[in-house]
C-alpha cells in the first residue's frame, strides 16, 4: 500500500507529517511513500531529500489523495480535503473528533477509516504514539524561550563587574507533559522555578525536575490524576479561591508566568486574573499555552502578543510546534511511524486495522462507514490508582485507647496460656511422682527459653542455626557414654554405635557452622 | 569425682549452649557464639566421662575420636550447595543414636530388675538409678524410652529420605504407597497398642515391632513430601532430634539432655513454624504432603513470554540505577552464586544499587540462599529479607529473577482460586524491567502457571542459569 503526506493547507502551519527518515522506517514496513511537492519546505526538508529517502514526490495535493491509500498529516483536516476520501482509505492526523462532528460524519458518509492522533489512549504501551505529549514537550519548551525572548533580563543570576544580576524567578501553573518541559528548560536556562498543579501527586515530579512545587494551606482531599487519565479535572469553588489567593501572593515576585491548565474538552480555568497581572512587575513576561482554548489568564489574545498597561508582555500564541518545525515534524513523524508499525503487524505493507487492539481501537474515530467515537474505557487503567491512606490520622485520644485496648486483649491472650499451662503442669503434678516432676519442670523452662532465644535469630542464619542445633542435639551422646560402661555386650555395643554417630555429629556439625559464619562478610 | 561435679558442669553446659544459640542474632555475634557452643559440649562431655557410672572411657575417647575424623572430612569437604543433605544425614545419625540409646535403656531396666536386692546395693551410675525406681516410676521411664525410641525412629528414616531427596538419590517428586495416609494413621496405631502391650509385659518383642513401625512412618512420610517443602521438612526433622534427645533425657534422668533436647526441638518447631508461614500453609498440609485442591477454576493467563538474549539484558542493566537480584533454588542447582556474584561486584563498582531479595522458603533449607551467597563472598548487608525489601521494588529499575519461580508469582496475590492464593510473595513484577534466567518454560514445584511470565515487563532469559551468566558477564565490563 501507499501512505502519502499532502502539504498542510492550514495557515502557518509549518509541520510534516513525513520526514525522509520516518519514510525510511516507513518502507521497512512495506508500505510505498509519496509526498506532495513543497509540503516539507517550511521544516526544512527539501523534496530533493524526500527523493533521496526514496519518497515518490506528487504534484498537486488532488493527484497524492488520489494516488496514495493512508494519508498522514498534521492539522484537522478541511472539507475539501475530506471530499477526497473513500471507503479504501485511511487517514490519519489530528482530528479534534470531540468537536468536530460534521468532520466525522463526512468521512462516516464516504465510508474511509480515521484514526485521531489525539486520541491514542494514555497508556504505557501508546506512549510511543502519543501525538499529545511530544508536541506539548515542544509547546512547553517553547514556552520558555519565547517568554526569554521577550524579558529584558538573564534568566540566571550573574555577580559582574558591571554589577548583580537577580536570577528570573519563573512560575509554571500546570504539571503535564508541556509544564514539566517548561520547567525542564526554565531551570536548566538557570531562573528559579516555582511550579504549581492541582494534582500533589506530581510535586515528586516537579522536584525532580529541579523546581520548587507551590503547596497550598487547603485540607480538602485533593483529586486523584489516575481517576481522570492522568489529566487535570475541574476543582472545587474553595480549592480555586486557595489556589488563587497563593497567586496572588506570588504575581508581585514572578517575572515570567507560564499557563498551561487545560481540562480536556472544557474552556480553560482562570487562573491568573487581572488584578494578577496588574500587581506584576513591568517587562514580566505570561505565556498561556491555553490561548486555543480561551486562556488561563483573560488578557490572552489568541495568537497574538499584547502588552498591558502596566508593561506586561501576555504571548497567546497557539502554534508553538510549528514555530520549531522541523523538531516537531521529526516527532510526530516518529509518532506516526509507530502508529503504522502498530498497525501493520506482518511488516507486510498491508493495514491490519485490528479494532480488538486498544490503542487502535482507541485511536478510531470512524472505521467501515461508523462512527467509533467515543471509544470505550481502555482495559488498563492509565495510571496504578494511588493508594488511598488506609487508617486516618488517630487523635492521640483515640491512639491511647487503642493502645490500651491491644494491651488489654494481649494481657489477656498470655494470661490465658499461663493459667492453661499451669493447671496443665498442676494436673501433671498430681499423678506424676515427685522425681519425674523436677525433670518436667527442667523441661519446661528449657522449651520456655528456647522459644525466647530461637525468635531472635537472624533470618539469614538460619541454615547455621539448624548446623548448630544439629551439632549440639548430639548431646545424645551423654546418654551413650553412661551407658557404655555398665551392663551386656548388647548395650556395650549399642552404646559404642551411638557414641560413633554422636561424634561425627558433634565435629561435622560445629566445624560446619565455623565455616559459613566466616563466610558471612559486611560490604 | 561426685556427681556434684557433674551438675555444675551441666549448669555451665546449659548456659553455654542457650548463650550459642542466642548469639546467632546476628551474623558478628554468631562468630563468638559458635565457640559457645563447642566449649559447653566439651564440658558436658568431660563432665560425664569422669562422672560417675561412666566406664570404659578410653573405648568411648576413641570412638569420638574417630568419629569426629569422620565428621571433620565431611565438614570440610562438603560443597554450601550440598548443606541441606548434610543437615539431614547428620539428622539421622541422632535420631539413630536416640534410638539406640532408648533400647540400652531397656536392657539395663530389665537387668537391674532381675537383680536381687543385695546385688542393687553394690550398683553406681545409672544401674543404681534404675534400681531406686518403685512400679510407678518404672511405667513412666518406659513411656520415656518408648517416646525417645518412636520420635528417634522417625526421625531416623524421615532424614535418611529427606537426605535421599536432596542429594536427588531418591526422587524428589511426592510419592505414596498405595493406601497413602490410612498406612500412616494405622502404623501410629499400632505403635500406640505395642507402648500399651511394652507398659505391661516389659518384654522386648513390642519394643521392636514400635520401632519397625516408627521408621516406616518416618519413611512414608517423608516420600509423600515433594522437593519444595523441604525446608519445612528439614526443620521439622531437627525439632524431631531435638524432642528425641529431651525424651531420652528423661528415661536417663539427665538434666542436660532434657535442656538441650527442649531446645532443639523448639527451635525446630519455630523453624517449621516460620517456613510454613511463608509458604501461607498450615503445618499439617505441608506434612500431608502435596498442594490441597483448589477452590474454583485457576485466572487464565493473558499474554506471551517474550525471549531476550544476554546482550539486552547486558544494555538494560547497563542504564538501570538500582538491581534486584532473587535467587531461588535454581541458583544452587546451577551452581552460579559465584557468577552471580560476579555480577553483582562489577554493577556495584559501576556505581548501581544491587540488592539481594531472599523469599523465607527459597532453596532447600531455611537460610539456604543467604548461605550459599555468603560462600561466593556476597556482603550479607545487601542481601535483604522479603519483608525489608518488598515495598522498594517499584522504584526498582531491574529485578533479576534466577531460578526461582513460585516465590515471584503474582497469581499468590491476583488469583484468589491459585493453589497458592495467600502465599506471600516477591513482588518482582513490581520493578520497571523483570528478566528471568529459567532453563525452559516448564511450571515451577507446586505446578501452577507464572503470570509473572507474561508480563509486559517481564523477559526470558532462557538457559542454564551459569553459562547464561557466563554470557552476560562477558558484556558487562
Amino acid at each position: 500500500m501507499k501512505i502519502g503526506t499532502p502539504k498542510e493547507i492550514f495557515e502557518g502551519e509549518a509541520r510534516v507529517a513525513m520526514t525522509p527518515a520516518s519514510a525510511l522506517q516507513l518502507q521497512k514496513l512495506g508500505y510505498d511513500c509519496a509526498i506532495e511537492s513543497g509540503a516539507g519546505l517550511a521544516a526544512g526538508f527539501s523534496d530533493a531529500t524526500y527523493e533521496e529517502a526514496g519518497v515518490e514526490v506528487i504534484k498537486t495535493a488532488a493527484a497524492l489523495w488520489k494516488e496514495v491509500d493512508i494519508i498522514a498529516k498534521v492539522r484537522q483536516p478541511n472539507e475539501t480535503e475530506l471530499k477526497r476520501l473513500n471507503g479504501d482509505k485511511t487517514l490519519i492526523s489530528f482530528f479534534n473528533p470531540a468537536g468536530n462532528e460534521e468532520g466525522m460524519e463526512l468521512a462516516k458518509s464516504k465510508g474511509a477509516n480515521v484514526i485521531a492522533m489525539e486520541m491514542v489512549p494514555r497508556i504505557s504501551r501508546a506512549q510511543k504514539m502519543d501525538a499529545l505529549s511530544s508536541m506539548a514537550n515542544i509547546a512547553g519548551y517553547r514556552a520558555v524561550i519565547e517568554a526569554g525572548n521577550n524579558f529584558g533580563r538573564f534568566f540566571t543570576g550573574q555577580i559582574t563587574a558591571a554589577g548583580k544580576v537577580p536570577p528570573a524567578k519563573v512560575l509554571v501553573v500546570g504539571a503535564g507533559v508541556a509544564g514539566l518541559a517548561a520547567i525542564g528548560t526554565s531551570t536548566s536556562l538557570g531562573a528559579i522555578t516555582l511550579a504549581f498543579d492541582v494534582r500533589p501527586e506530581v510535586a515528586e515530579q516537579v522536584e525532580s525536575m529541579g523546581a520548587e512545587f507551590v503547596y497550598l494551606d487547603f485540607e480538602e482531599e485533593q483529586q486523584d490524576g489516575a481517576a481522570t487519565g492522568g489529566y487535570a479535572s475541574v476543582s472545587s469553588p474553595e480549592f480555586r479561591e486557595a489556589q488563587l489567593a497563593k497567586f496572588r501572593e506570588l504575581a508581585p515576585e514572578v517575572d515570567i508566568v507560564i499557563t498551561t491548565a487545560l481540562i480536556p474538552n472544557r474552556e480553560a480555568p482562570e487562573l491568573w486574573t487581572e488584578d494578577m497581572v496588574a500587581a506584576m512587575k513591568p517587562g514580566s513576561v505570561i505565556v498561556d499555552l491555553a490561548a486555543e482554548k480561551g486562556g488561563n489568564c483573560k488578557l490572552t489574545v489568541m495568537d497574538e502578543k499584547i502588552v498591558t498597561e502596566n508593561g506586561v508582555t501576555i504571548i497567546g500564541y497557539t502554534d508553538f510546534p510549528s514555530r520549531m518545525a522541523a523538531q516537531a515534524s521529526t516527532l510526530y513523524a516518529t509518532n506516526i511511524r509507530h502508529m503504522m508499525t502498530d498497525l501493520t503487524p506482518e511488516k507486510d505493507g498491508q493495514i491490519n486495522h485490528n479494532m480488538e487492539d486498544d490503542v487502535i481501537r482507541g485511536a478510531t474515530v470512524t472505521h467501515q462507514g461508523e462512527i467509533t467515537f467515543p471509544p470505550p474505557p481502555p482495559k488498563v487503567a492509565a495510571i496504578a490508582a494511588q493508594k488511598k491512606p488506609e487508617v486516618k490520622e488517630l487523635t492521640p485520644e483515640e491512639k491511647r485507647e487503642q493502645e490500651v485496648a491491644e494491651f488489654k486483649a494481649q494481657t489477656k491472650q498470655q494470661v490465658t496460656l499461663l493459667v492453661v499451662g499451669a493447671v496443665l503442669l498442676l494436673g501433671v503434678g498430681l499423678v506424676a511422682p515427685a522425681s519425674f516432676m523436677q525433670h518436667f519442670i527442667v523441661f519446661v523452662l528449657a522449651v520456655f527459653v528456647g522459644f525466647q532465644v530461637i525468635w531472635n535469630v537472624s533470618h539469614s542464619l538460619h541454615t547455621p542455626l539448624m548446623a548448630v542445633t544439629n551439632a549440639i542435639s548430639s548431646i545424645i551422646i551423654l546418654g551413650a557414654v553412661m551407658q557404655i560402661g555398665s551392663g551386656s555386650f548388647l548395650v556395650i555395643l549399642l552404646a559404642a554405635i551411638s557414641v560413633f554417630f554422636a561424634g561425627i555429629n558433634i565435629f561435622g556439625g560445629f566445624l560446619v557452622t565455623r565455616r559459613m559464619l566466616a563466610m558471612f562478610q559486611k560490604s | 569425682m561426685d556427681f556434684g561435679f557433674t551438675t555444675a558442669a551441666y549448669v555451665v553446659a546449659a548456659v553455654l549452649f542457650i548463650l550459642s544459640l542466642g548469639g546467632l542474632s546476628g551474623q558478628e555475634s554468631a562468630k563468638r557464639a559458635v565457640w559457645y557452643g563447642i566449649v559447653g559440649m566439651a564440658i558436658a562431655v568431660f563432665a560425664t566421662l569422669i562422672g560417675p557410672g561412666a566406664g570404659l572411657w578410653w573405648l568411648s575417647i576413641i570412638l569420638i575420636a574417630l568419629g569426629g575424623m569422620i565428621g571433620y572430612q565431611l565438614a570440610s569437604k562438603v560443597e554450601m550447595t550440598q548443606m541441606p543433605e548434610l543437615v539431614a544425614g547428620m539428622h539421622a545419625l541422632v535420631g539413630l543414636a536416640a534410638v539406640f540409646v532408648g533400647f540400652n535403656a531397656h536392657f539395663e531396666l530389665g537387668n537391674v530388675m532381675a537383680m536381687d536386692e543385695a546385688t542393687k546395693k553394690t550398683l553406681e551410675g545409672f544401674a543404681a538409678l534404675l534400681a531406686k525406681k518403685d512400679g510407678v516410676e518404672i511405667n513412666i521411664l518406659r513411656v520415656e524410652a518408648a517416646l525417645g525410641i518412636w520420635i528417634g525412629a522417625v526421625t531416623f528414616t524421615g532424614s535418611v529420605i529427606a537426605y535421599g531427596k536432596l542429594s536427588g538419590k531418591v526422587t524428589s517428586a511426592a510419592t505414596k504407597l498405595p493406601g497413602g495416609h490410612l498406612l500412616n494413621a494405622s502404623a501410629a496405631a499400632l505403635s500406640l497398642i505395642c507402648l500399651i502391650w511394652y507398659l505391661n509385659s516389659g518384654g522386648f518383642f513390642p519394643l521392636l515391632i514400635l520401632t519397625i513401625a516408627a521408621l516406616f512412618i518416618g519413611y512414608h512420610l517423608i516420600m509423600g513430601i515433594g522437593g519444595a517443602d523441604m525446608p519445612v521438612v528439614v526443620s521439622m526433622l531437627n525439632s524431631y532430634s531435638g524432642w528425641a534427645a529431651a525424651a531420652i533425657g528423661f528415661s536417663l534422668g539427665n538434666d542436660l539432655l532434657i535442656v538441650v533436647g527442649a531446645l532443639v526441638g523448639s527451635s525446630g518447631a519455630i523453624l517449621s513454624y516460620i517456613m510454613c508461614k511463608a509458604m501461607n500453609r498450615s503445618f499439617v498440609s505441608v506434612i500431608l504432603g502435596g498442594f490441597g485442591g483448589t477452590a474454583g477454576p485457576a485466572m487464565e493467563v493473558e499474554g506471551e513470554q517474550i525471549a531476550i538474549d544476554a546482550e539486552g539484558v547486558a544494555t538494560a542493566l547497563d542504564e538501570a540505577d538500582s538491581v534486584i537480584i532473587i535467587p531461588g533454588y535454581g541458583m544452587a542447582v546451577a551452581q552460579a552464586q559465584q557468577n552471580v556474584a560476579e555480577l553483582t561486584r562489577r554493577l556495584r563498582a559501576k556505581g548501581k544499587e544491587v540488592r539481594f531479595a531472599i523469599h523465607p522458603v527459597a532453596g532447600r533449607l531455611p537460610g539456604h540462599m543467604n548461605v550459599l551467597l555468603a560462600e561466593a563472598k556476597v556482603p550479607y548487608d545487601i542481601v535483604m529479607e522479603m519483608d525489608e525489601i518488598n515495598d522498594d521494588f517499584p522504584d526498582t529499575d531491574v529485578a533479576i529473577v534466577i531460578g526461582s519461580n513460585d516465590i515471584v508469582n503474582p497469581a499468590a496475590q491476583e488469583d484468589p482460586n491459585s493453589p497458592i492464593a495467600g502465599m506471600p510473595v516477591l513482588e518482582c513484577w513490581k520493578a520497571k524491567q523483570v528478566f528471568v534466567s529459567k532453563r525452559g518454560q516448564g511450571t515451577g514445584y507446586s505446578g501452577i502457571e507464572n503470570p509473572l511470565f507474561y508480563k509486559e515487563n517481564t523477559r526470558m532469559f532462557y538457559g542454564d542459569a551459569k553459562a547464561s551468566l557466563d554470557t552476560l558477564l562477558t558484556m558487562i565490563n
